[in-house]
């Protein structure tokens, strides 16, 4: 157990928590746009700096991103302090001159009172905030299908040479988790495109409803050792058939008890 | 070649290089350094082959001839030095050739013409040493840079290579390595300054094993080329200080990451490599110790950014170079993961004179704080550029005007831009500055890797600040919004300032933006990326007013708010005429030339020609 402050407040975490999550555990709002449970954190977005300080360091104290900092014995947390505030005012407000168009930008800039960027808005700018959420989460998934290319202020997420991705299952996992809902995909039924290429939805065999793509299921049951027929049925014929499992053995229980 | 076992063999080896040495009396030394291979100096060392194959001249041999690393004078090159009197030949050119060799070498005879002119006496000095370029300089980490062959293993050694090595194999304990070094004082040369015998003791302290030496070779800012100059030069002195190192810290496994953009530096240290290898230096068993270390060749990933360290790391490991936050130190979590010692060629290159000498004796060099010498790489408007070393603590103004030789065309100094893209802008109020980490810090500018850049009062700071952050804008690698998204935004308000367009209100909003960047960047790039901004706009707030109020560059650089117009000096030479590719100018010969403002691009052509002053620039 470390024992730590923050905003005042004396609390406990243990050895080789982010502060980031020990902060939002005790309640304190920290926005963050590049961090996701599922993979490791990133520091990019810049949004959960917060001030640190210790006694010993007699007066000067530091600005860390929170989602990266292990927390410390002895810490002093502030995670609103002026020049925090004042450098998620100007993040934001950068932020916006890139994507005056995204609403989750828009939001989080106008709970810190930025309603319009400052400066001068960036041509051609999307809402892709960079946060490469999409391309770790994929990485993470074992596809590496897209990844950022180029670098500085012209760097996009994009899949190698910019053409269909090869690696791409059409598993959504970019699309469902981007903070800015910038990765578009098309789901009509029987196909789904995305990145550019087009997949087979699986239909379940007893509902007809489209499931997970093909190449998904079968990567899945590769690597995962899943048997194939698994993914031939949804979710929720998988839950129907288990009730019913269930139900049955029940009163196979209760017959027997008779 | 023979297999060395123990220092003692060395020792024996070496008695042998320096007969071999000792052979050759007379020596021709050809600057094959970069700026001299841009003059051609490659051709001048065939063209000294090709004769001296051919001919026979009494006491000379043509093994006597060698193409050396980067003698720091390239204002002067091609450079050729005849041994043993130190006869320093500059701009020489091919057809001089065959006359050094008949005059010179055969005949003893000094050839005026090829001599270096004083400029402030008019006189020829012959001597090498008698240069006031020279006399100014303390050479350890260039030590043998023009002194020996590129990449030959038996001069170094000749030269007294590899004896720090012998020693510390034979008589130091790892903890004694790092106590010399600690109290050398050296701090790194990469840019930091952070103290090397600190980083290799924690690295040496840690239990995990392996531990890993790298040489940051990756030298990304744009016109210094110190590193380069050693790598290619020198690449002995490195590898030798690289193995001291692994010995100090437990390491089997070292790295050598070079800028892409050098070829010829990752040729020669792999040449390099293999003579050391195959003498016992590097691999199984040093000189028959217990020691074991080897060293790989990394090539960069061809980004300013791969230079910093954790970049770097991930570069090597294969994956894209792109920082990462480090709130745990490389030294303790670095390649794959495990602990390294980063180390600069320069910083690594000082390790065997360290050795040698004591860490005593080099920590007497420099100042108390910043101590031993610091290579730089002067360009710009000055007389001698080239690749300079001074003790810390040598003053600007030295640097500047004893070395430099002052400002070309006897035009006035206006500032001194110091530590690469990301450093700042120093005046003439701050020519007395010692030169140190600390001092140049406490000025608003840093240390850096060493380029320097002199400017004249042709040069417009709000320009300068443009020019750098533009490189700051396009080598950011993106991953962080306060350098992608800050830095974009600060450049283009310095693009408004220098086009009018700029309020005063505008310069306080990129002062406060620029601390947001400092404090909320990733890494290293990012966090030093204002500083082109706020170093001029410090030292040179009235030139950003001005052209803020008075919509006017004082130093007539920036396009949108100058106008070139032809005065009545104007003889109607044409000269202007012919060079201006906008067709803008129009006069007949001997009549006063005119030039038509909306033609006019303001790439300044004419006035870059004009023989007469007869271009004003308003
Ligand atoms: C953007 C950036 C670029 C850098 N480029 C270089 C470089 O080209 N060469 C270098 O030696 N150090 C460079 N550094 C500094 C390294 O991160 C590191 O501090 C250094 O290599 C450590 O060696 P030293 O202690 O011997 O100086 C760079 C740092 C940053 C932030
Ligand atoms: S597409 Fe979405 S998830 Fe991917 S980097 Fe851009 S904002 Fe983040
Ligand atoms: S500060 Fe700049 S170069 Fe460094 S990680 Fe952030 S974006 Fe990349
Ligand atoms: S969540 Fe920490 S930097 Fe984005």
């Amino acid at each position: 157990m470390v024992e730590l402050t923050i905003n005042g407040r004396v609390v406990h975490a243990n050895e080789g928590e982010m502060l980031l999550a020990v902060c939002r555990r005790e309640g304190f709002r920290i926005p963050a746009l590049c961090h996701h449970e599922a993979i490791e954190p990133f520091g990019a977005c810049r949004l959960c700096m917060v001030e640190i300080t210790k006694k010993e360091w007699k007066g000067w104290s530091n600005y860390v991103t929170s989602c990266l900092y292990p927390v410390e014995k002895n810490l002093i947390v502030l995670t609103d302090s002026t020049k925090v505030i004042e450098l998620r005012k100007t993040v934001l407000d950068l932020q916006l001159a890139r994507c005056p168009n995204s609403p989750e930008i828009r939001q989080l800039a106008a709970e810190y009172g930025v309603n319009q960027t400052s400066y001068e808005p960036v041509v051609d700018g999307d809402n892709c905030i960079l946060c490469g959420i999409c391309t770790r989460i994929c990485e993470k998934m074992g596809f590496s299908a897209i990844s950022t290319v180029g670098r500085g202020h012209d760097k996009v997420v994009a899949p190698p040479l910019k053409e269909a991705p090869p690696d791409c299952v059409g598993c959504l996992a970019c699309s469902l988790n981007c903070p800015t809902h910038v990765i578009p995909y098309i789901d009509n039924g029987s196909t789904r495109i995305i990145w550019g290429r087009t997949f087979e939805l699986i239909k379940c065999s007893k509902c007809g409803k489209p499931t997970i793509t093909r190449d998904f299921a079968e990567s899945l049951s590769k690597t995962k050792s899943i048997p194939a027929e698994y993914f031939e049925v949804c979710d929720e014929c998988h839950r129907r058939e288990i009730s019913l499992t269930m139900g049955s053995i029940a009163n196979w229980e209760r017959e027997a008890a008779k | 070649m023979m297999h060395i076992e123990s220092p003692k063999q060395l020792a024996e080896y070496r008695k042998k290089c320096v007969a071999e040495e000792s052979k050759y009396t007379r020596k021709v030394l050809v600057c094959c350094g970069p700026g001299c291979l841009a003059n051609g100096s490659q051709k001048i060392s065939d063209e000294f082959k090709r004769i001296l194959s051919s001919k026979k001249i009494k006491g000379f041999s043509i093994e006597a001839l060698r193409d050396t690393g980067c003698h720091g004078y390239c204002e002067q090159g091609p450079l050729v030095i005849i041994e043993p009197d130190g006869t320093f030949y500059t701009h020489v050119k091919v057809k001089d050739v065959a006359e050094i060799i008949d005059e010179t070498i055969a005949g003893k005879k000094v050839i005026e013409r090829l001599l270096y002119c004083d400029p402030d006496t008019a006189k020829k000095i012959e001597k090498y040493s008698d240069i006031p370029f020279y006399s100014h300089q303390t050479r350890i980490a260039f030590r043998n840079l023009g002194r020996v062959s590129q990449c030959d293993i038996n001069q170094y050694i000749a030269i007294g290579g590899y004896q720090a090595l012998a020693k510390t194999l034979a008589d130091m304990t790892p903890e004694q390595v790092i106590k010399e070094v600690s109290a050398s004082g050296l701090r790194g040369r990469g840019g930091a300054g952070f103290h090397a015998g600190k980083k290799w003791a924690t690295c040496a302290g840690i239990q995990e094993k392996p531990h890993y030496v790298i040489c940051n070779g990756d030298e990304g800012d744009p016109g210094a080329f110190m590193d380069r100059a050693i790598m290619e030069g020198d690449p002995h002195s490195v590898i030798e200080g690289m193995i001291i190192c692994s010995y100090a810290v437990g390491s089997n496994q070292g790295y050598i990451y070079v800028r892409e953009e050098y070829p010829l530096a990752v040729v020669n240290l792999q040449k390099a490599i293999e003579q050391a290898r195959e003498l016992g230096l590097l691999g199984e068993n040093i000189l028959g110790s217990d020691h074991s270390f080897d060293i790989h060749v990394s090539r960069g990933g061809g980004a300013f950014v791969c230079g910093e360290s954790s970049a770097l790391m991930k570069s090597v490991a294969g994956e894209v170079g792109e920082p990462r936050a480090k709130y745990i130190r490389s030294v303790v979590k670095g390649l794959f993961d495990k602990p390294t010692v980063l180390n600069n060629v320069e910083s690594l290159a000082n390790i065997p004179v360290i050795i040698d000498k004591g860490g005593e004796w080099f920590s007497k060099i420099g100042t108390s704080t910043s101590t031993g010498t610091k290579a730089f790489s002067l360009v710009g408007k000055v007389n001698n550029s080239g690749l300079i070393e001074v003790p810390m603590g040598t003053t600007l103004r030295e640097i500047v005007y004893d070395i430099g030789g002052g400002i070309r065309d006897g035009r006035p100094f206006k500032a001194v831009q110091t530590g690469g893209p990301s450093g700042g802008c120093l005046p003439e109020s701050k020519l007395d500055l010692q030169v140190d980490f600390d001092t140049l810090t406490k000025a608003g500018s840093m240390m850096g890797s060493g380029g320097m850049i002199i400017m004249d009062d042709r040069t417009c700071m709000v320009d300068v600040a443009k020019y750098f952050l533009s490189f700051l804008v396009d080598e950011s690698c993106g991953k962080c919004v306060p350098c992608r998204e800050g830095l974009y935004q600060l450049h283009a308000m310095t693009v408004a300032v220098s086009e009018g367009r700029a309020t005063e209100a505008d310069i306080e909003k990129m002062e406060k933006l620029s601390d947001m960047i400092v404090i909320g960047s990733l890494c290293g790039l990012g966090k030093s990326g204002p500083n082109p901004f706020l170093s001029t706009v410090m030292y040179f707030r009235d030139e950003y007013l001005e052209h803020i109020r008075n919509k006017r560059c004082p130093a007539g650089v920036c396009r949108a708010l100058i106008q070139y117009t032809i005065n009545e000096k104007c003889n109607g030479c044409m000269a202007c005429i012919t060079a201006c590719a906008h067709h803008a100018i129009t006069g007949k010969k001997k009549e006063p030339h005119f030039i038509n403002q909306e033609l006019c691009d303001k790439c300044g052509a004419c006035y870059a020609v004009c023989q007469h002053d007869a271009i004003t620039i308003t």
